[in-house]
């Protein structure tokens, strides 16, 4: 699979690979916050970077291939942000879950998404059985 | 990264779980084994107190929904002290807020189990 392509031209893109193991997450926000604050993102818009990437780090934790790893593409556009998750499994259930359904108490498996798509500009998954899963998601500068 | 827990009995049959830390996909079990201690014990109606917590995530939500699912199953509850503006976003953007009583202070959402 190939990157998104970046709606304005890139001014920076850092990639990382981490194992797909819970222990990795915390690395991958805070290293992708520090990208994020290249930018002039708000506090509360890195805030909201993190916990989208931290969110697809756990998809591909809990639906990808164990003993994965999780490669980060972060490419910082004069816009804002465009990050690319991308995994070897089949990804998570995209069902769309409103939110007064959340509110049923049974739904939160889907929750990790149902954040990805609140927090984020736009958010492009694409999966299949081949390259796995990739998300794409970008944050804007507001203002 | 890390969570703490500590577990304490307060006024009545209340349990306040305070939690100091980050609770992510790693954490997150701990938190969860420390309200299922709880609820296995016949302890329904808790305090969790967040304002020492400065992420949350998903999974986060889902041990705490996972929670007050349970305790509602014996007519319990679950309240929630919560301060940070960040943490409070992501409960009300899930709707989450409708679900959880959501308190600026222990003693107030203390008062609100009985």
């Amino acid at each position: 699979m190939n990157p998104a392509p970046a709606a304005t031209k890139s001014q920076g893109i850092v990639r990382l690979e981490i194992p797909a193991r819970a222990e990795w997450v915390a690395v991958a926000r805070l290293a992708v916050a520090a990208v994020a604050s290249r930018q002039r993102f708000s506090v509360d818009d890195i805030e909201d970077i993190k916990l989208a990437v931290a969110e697809s780090c756990t998809n591909a934790i809990q639906h990808g291939l164990p003993d994965g790893t999780i490669e980060i593409v972060c490419e910082v556009t004069a816009e804002g942000i465009v990050l690319t998750v991308r995994d070897r499994g089949q990804g998570p259930p995209l069902g769309t879950v409103e939110e007064e359904r959340i509110g049923e108490l049974g739904r939160t498996e889907e929750l990790g998404v149902f954040l990805i798509r609140a927090l984020m500009d736009s958010v492009e998954y694409t999966s299949d059985v081949r390259d796995g899963t990739q998300l794409v998601m970008v944050k804007r500068v507001s203002g | 990264m890390d969570i703490k827990v500590n577990v304490r009995e307060s006024e009545g049959d209340a349990y306040v779980v305070d939690l100091t830390g980050e609770i992510d996909v790693y954490t997150s079990p701990k938190v969860k084994d420390a309200i299922t201690e709880l609820i296995d014990k016949e302890h329904y109606n808790l305090v969790i107190n967040l304002e020492k917590v400065r992420y949350i995530d998903s999974t986060g939500l889902g041990v705490l929904i996972g929670g007050l699912k349970r305790v509602r199953e014996h007519g319990g509850s679950v309240n929630l002290v919560c301060t940070n503006p960040q943490i409070k976003k992501i409960f009300d953007i899930t709707g989450l807020v409708k679900i959880f009583g959501i308190f600026d202070d222990e003693q107030s959402a203390m008062k609100a189990l009985a």
